[in-house]
C-alpha cells in the first residue's frame, strides 16, 4: 500500500489553501487566511464557525514544528488559547496539539513560562483522601485536589481531531502530585482524565530546536517540582553523613591523641591544717607542639563543695595560666545535684617544664576531702566538634525553610489555599 | 487446518483466507461481502469504498502482545457523531482471535468474554460490572453505526443500523466494551495498550514521516 498522502483543501469562505497535517484524523481545521473553522471530515468542506480573530497570534512553537519528547517525534498541528474568567481569577493559557501518526495525540500547555506535556489517560483514577484532603489515587500515587475552574476556548489555530469551537467551555479540575498533575475535563456527562508532566522552557526549546532562549518563568506552577523537594531529604541525609564523619573524626582524634598523662597524684585536704592550704606540685614535662592541657579533678565529696584555684606555671619562663574550678556534689531523696568530678581544658600551652600551684578551699566546718589531680597533654576538644555539628545544621534547615516557602507559593494559587498549605509544606 | 482458497462468486477472483475460522470476508477486487457456507462462498452484499482513514494498521499488520504474536485479518469501521474508530480483527498464533481497537490512535486490545455474570440490559453511565476480579465502570456510551468492513471476521456483519456501545474502564488500565447489537449484549474485556507495547510491523506509511 502506498504511503498515506497529506492533503490540502480549499477554504469555502476565502478560497485559500488549507494544508492538513493530521491526515484523516482531522475533523476541524482553521483557515490560516480567514480564520474560518472548517469541517474537514467530509469532502464537501463546510464552514462551522466564522469569527473575527482581531489579532493574529503567533504561537511560541509555530504550527508544523516537530520535536522529540520521550523518544517520540511529534508535530505541532493545533493551537488554542483557553481562558478562565471567574471573578478575580482571570487568566489564559496556551495549548498545543501534538501529533504522531503512530503514537497519536499529545498536548503541551504553556503558562507564564511553565510547560506541561499531557497525555489523555484511559485508566480511571479513584476518589480518595490524602493528608486529610480530597484527592485521587492513580497508578499508586495520590494527587491532591488543587483547583477547579471553567475554561473557555477563545482562540484557535490549525487542526483538531474533534469539533473545536471558539466559545466552548469545559469544567476542569486539577489534582497535583509534582511533577505530575491529573486533570478531569467534563463535557456533556463524559469525563476525560489527562496526565500532565511538568517540563521546563529549556526542555521545550531543546526538543523543538527553537531559536533564542525560553521566556522568563513567573511564579510557582501547580505541579512544578520543588527545587528543594528532592534536596530536602538529601540535605538531611547529607547532614546525617557529615555527623557520622564528624563522629569518626572525633574517634580518630581520641585514638591518635588520647591525652598522655603528664602528671597525676592523690591529695588530702583537711580543715585541721588551716591557714594556707596552697601548695605546689613537683615539676613535670609538657612535650610536643603547643597544645592544650586538661586538668581533671576527682574528689570524694559528699553533700559538700570545694573550690580550687590553680596556676599552671612554666618553671623556665614563668609564664602562668591561672584558672579555677568548683566541685560540688549533693544528693538527697529528691535526687543528685552536681558531680564529684570536674575538669578544665587550657588551650595553647607551649611545651616546657611546668609545675602546678593548687589552692583548695572548703567550708570552714567541713572536715576532710581526698582528691586526685590528673593533668593530660593534648586532649581532643569535644566542644569544637559540638560547634561543628551545630554549623552543619544550617544547610538542611535553610533548605527546609526554602521548601516551605516554595510550597506556600504553590498553594497560594490553589482553591484550597489556606487548608492545604501546611500539609504541602510539611511533606 | 489449512487456509482454503476459493473464488469470489461475483468476480471469480481468488479469495484467500488467513484464518481458518473466518465466517465472512471481503473480495479484494470487487468488494463483495462474502459469507462462507458449507460448500462455497455466498455474496451477501457489497462494501462501498472505505472512507479515507489514517489508522497506521492495515490487513496483514503483524504484532505481538505478551509474547503471543498476531496478525491483522479484518476490520470493522465504525462511525459516530464525533468521528470514527476501527476494530481490527486479529488472530493469534494459537488460532484464537481478538480485537485491536484504534480510536484516534488510542489502542485497546479485547477479547469476547463468555464468562457468566450479570450484564446491564441497557447501557447506563456509571454502571459497574465485575469481571476477572476487577470492577469496570461505564465511562462513555456511544451510538455508532457500521461504516465499512474489510477482510475476515468471526461472524456475519453487514448491518448498517445504529447500535449502542458502552465503554468501561477499571482503575488499573483494564478495558471492556458492551456491544448492544445483540441481546443480551456481548462483552469484550481487555486492556488499554501503548503503541510500543504492540510491537507492530508491516504498518502503513505516512507522507513526511519515516
Amino acid at each position: 500500500m502506498p504511503a498515506v498522502q497529506t492533503k490540502s483543501i480549499s477554504c469555502p469562505n476565502c478560497g485559500g489553501p488549507v494544508q492538513l497535517r493530521g491526515f484523516a484524523h482531522t475533523l476541524t481545521v482553521v483557515c490560516p487566511q480567514c480564520s474560518s473553522i472548517l469541517d474537514a471530515s467530509t469532502p464537501e468542506v463546510q464552514i462551522l464557525q466564522k469569527f473575527e480573530q482581531k489579532t493574529q497570534i503567533t504561537p511560541t512553537i509555530p504550527l508544523g514544528s516537530r520535536g522529540k519528547i520521550g523518544g517520540t517525534q511529534y508535530e505541532v498541528i493545533g493551537f488554542q488559547i483557553r481562558q478562565v474568567a471567574e471573578g478575580e481569577d482571570n487568566y489564559t493559557w496556551n495549548e498545543y496539539l501534538l501529533f504522531n501518526p503512530y503514537h497519536g495525540f499529545r498536548y503541551l500547555t504553556e503558562y507564564n513560562g511553565h510547560w506541561n506535556f499531557v497525555h489523555v489517560e484511559t485508566a480511571l483514577p479513584e476518589q480518595t483522601r490524602a493528608r486529610g484532603k480530597v484527592a485521587v489515587r492513580y497508578e499508586g500515587k495520590a494527587y491532591l485536589a488543587f483547583d477547579s475552574m471553567t475554561a473557555q476556548t477563545v482562540y484557535v489555530l490549525g487542526e483538531f481531531p474533534w469539533r473545536v469551537q471558539v466559545g466552548e467551555s469545559v469544567a476542569c479540575q486539577d489534582f497535583v502530585a509534582p511533577p505530575s498533575m491529573l486533570s478531569a475535563e467534563s463535557t456533556g456527562g463524559e469525563i476525560t482524565w489527562s496526565l500532565a508532566e511538568y517540563m521546563s522552557g529549556a526542555q521545550i526549546w531543546q526538543a523543538f530546536k527553537l531559536p533564542g532562549s525560553p521566556p522568563r518563568v513567573f511564579g510557582v506552577f501547580a505541579n512544578q517540582p520543588s527545587p528543594y523537594g528532592g534536596s530536602i531529604g538529601s540535605a538531611w541525609r547529607t547532614w546525617l553523613w557529615l555527623n557520622v564523619a564528624l563522629a569518626a573524626l572525633m574517634l580518630f582524634f581520641m585514638f591518635i591523641s588520647p591525652g598522655r598523662v603528664a602528671y597525676s597524684d592523690h591529695y588530702a585536704y583537711s580543715q585541721a591544717n588551716k591557714g594556707n592550704s596552697a601548695f605546689v606540685t613537683p615539676t613535670f614535662q609538657l612535650k610536643g607542639r603547643e597544645s592544650n592541657v586538661e586538668l581533671s579533678i576527682h574528689t570524694d565529696l559528699d553533700n559538700n563543695w570545694a573550690y580550687f584555684n590553680f596556676a599552671l606555671i612554666n618553671d623556665q619562663t614563668g609564664q602562668t595560666f591561672d584558672f579555677a574550678r568548683e566541685v560540688s556534689y549533693y544528693h538527697d531523696s529528691d535526687g543528685i545535684e552536681g558531680s564529684r568530678n570536674n575538669s578544665v581544658i587550657i588551650p595553647g600551652v607551649p611545651s616546657g617544664q611546668y609545675y602546678l600551684r593548687v589552692e583548695p578551699e572548703m567550708e570552714t566546718n567541713s572536715a576532710f576531702m581526698s582528691y586526685q589531680l590528673e593533668l593530660r597533654r593534648n586532649v581532643p576538644n569535644f566542644a569544637l566538634f559540638g560547634i561543628a555539628a551545630l554549623l552543619l545544621l544550617i544547610p538542611p534547615i535553610v533548605t527546609t525553610f526554602r521548601r516551605g516557602s516554595f510550597e506556600a507559593a504553590r498553594w497560594r494559587e490553589s482553591d484550597f489555599a489556606a487548608s492545604i498549605a501546611k500539609a504541602g509544606a510539611s511533606a | 487446518m489449512s487456509s482454503p482458497a476459493a473464488n469470489c462468486p461475483n468476480c471469480g477472483a481468488p479469495v484467500k483466507f488467513l484464518w481458518s475460522s473466518a465466517v465472512q470476508t471481503t473480495c479484494e477486487f470487487c468488494h463483495s461481502i462474502l459469507v462462507r457456507t458449507d460448500v462455497d462462498l455466498k455474496k451477501v452484499g457489497e462494501v462501498a469504498d472505505l472512507p479515507a482513514d489514517a489508522s497506521p494498521i492495515q490487513i496483514g499488520t503483524e504484532g505481538a502482545y505478551q509474547n503471543k504474536s498476531f496478525v491483522v485479518v479484518g476490520r470493522i469501521m465504525y462511525e459516530y457523531e464525533q468521528g470514527g474508530w476501527n476494530e481490527w480483527h486479529i488472530v493469534f498464533n494459537d488460532g484464537s482471535s481478538g480485537w485491536l481497537a484504534d480510536a484516534q490512535l488510542e489502542y485497546d486490545l479485547s477479547w469476547l468474554s463468555t464468562a457468566p455474570g450479570p450484564l446491564p440490559p441497557e447501557p447506563d453511565r456509571y454502571q459497574t460490572i465485575q469481571r476477572q476480579g476487577k470492577t469496570f465502570e461505564v465511562t462513555s456510551i456511544t451510538k455508532a453505526h457500521y461504516k465499512g468492513v474489510q477482510g475476515e471476521l468471526p461472524f456475519e456483519y453487514w448491518d448498517k443500523a445504529d447500535m449502542m456501545f458502552a465503554d468501561l474502564r477499571s482503575t488499573t488500565g483494564d478495558f471492556a466494551t458492551l456491544d448492544y447489537s445483540e441481546r443480551p449484549p456481548l462483552l469484550f474485556v481487555g486492556r488499554a495498550v501503548d503503541f510500543d507495547d504492540l510491537h507492530l510491523k508491516n504498518l502503513r506509511e505516512f507522507e513526511g514521516w519515516t
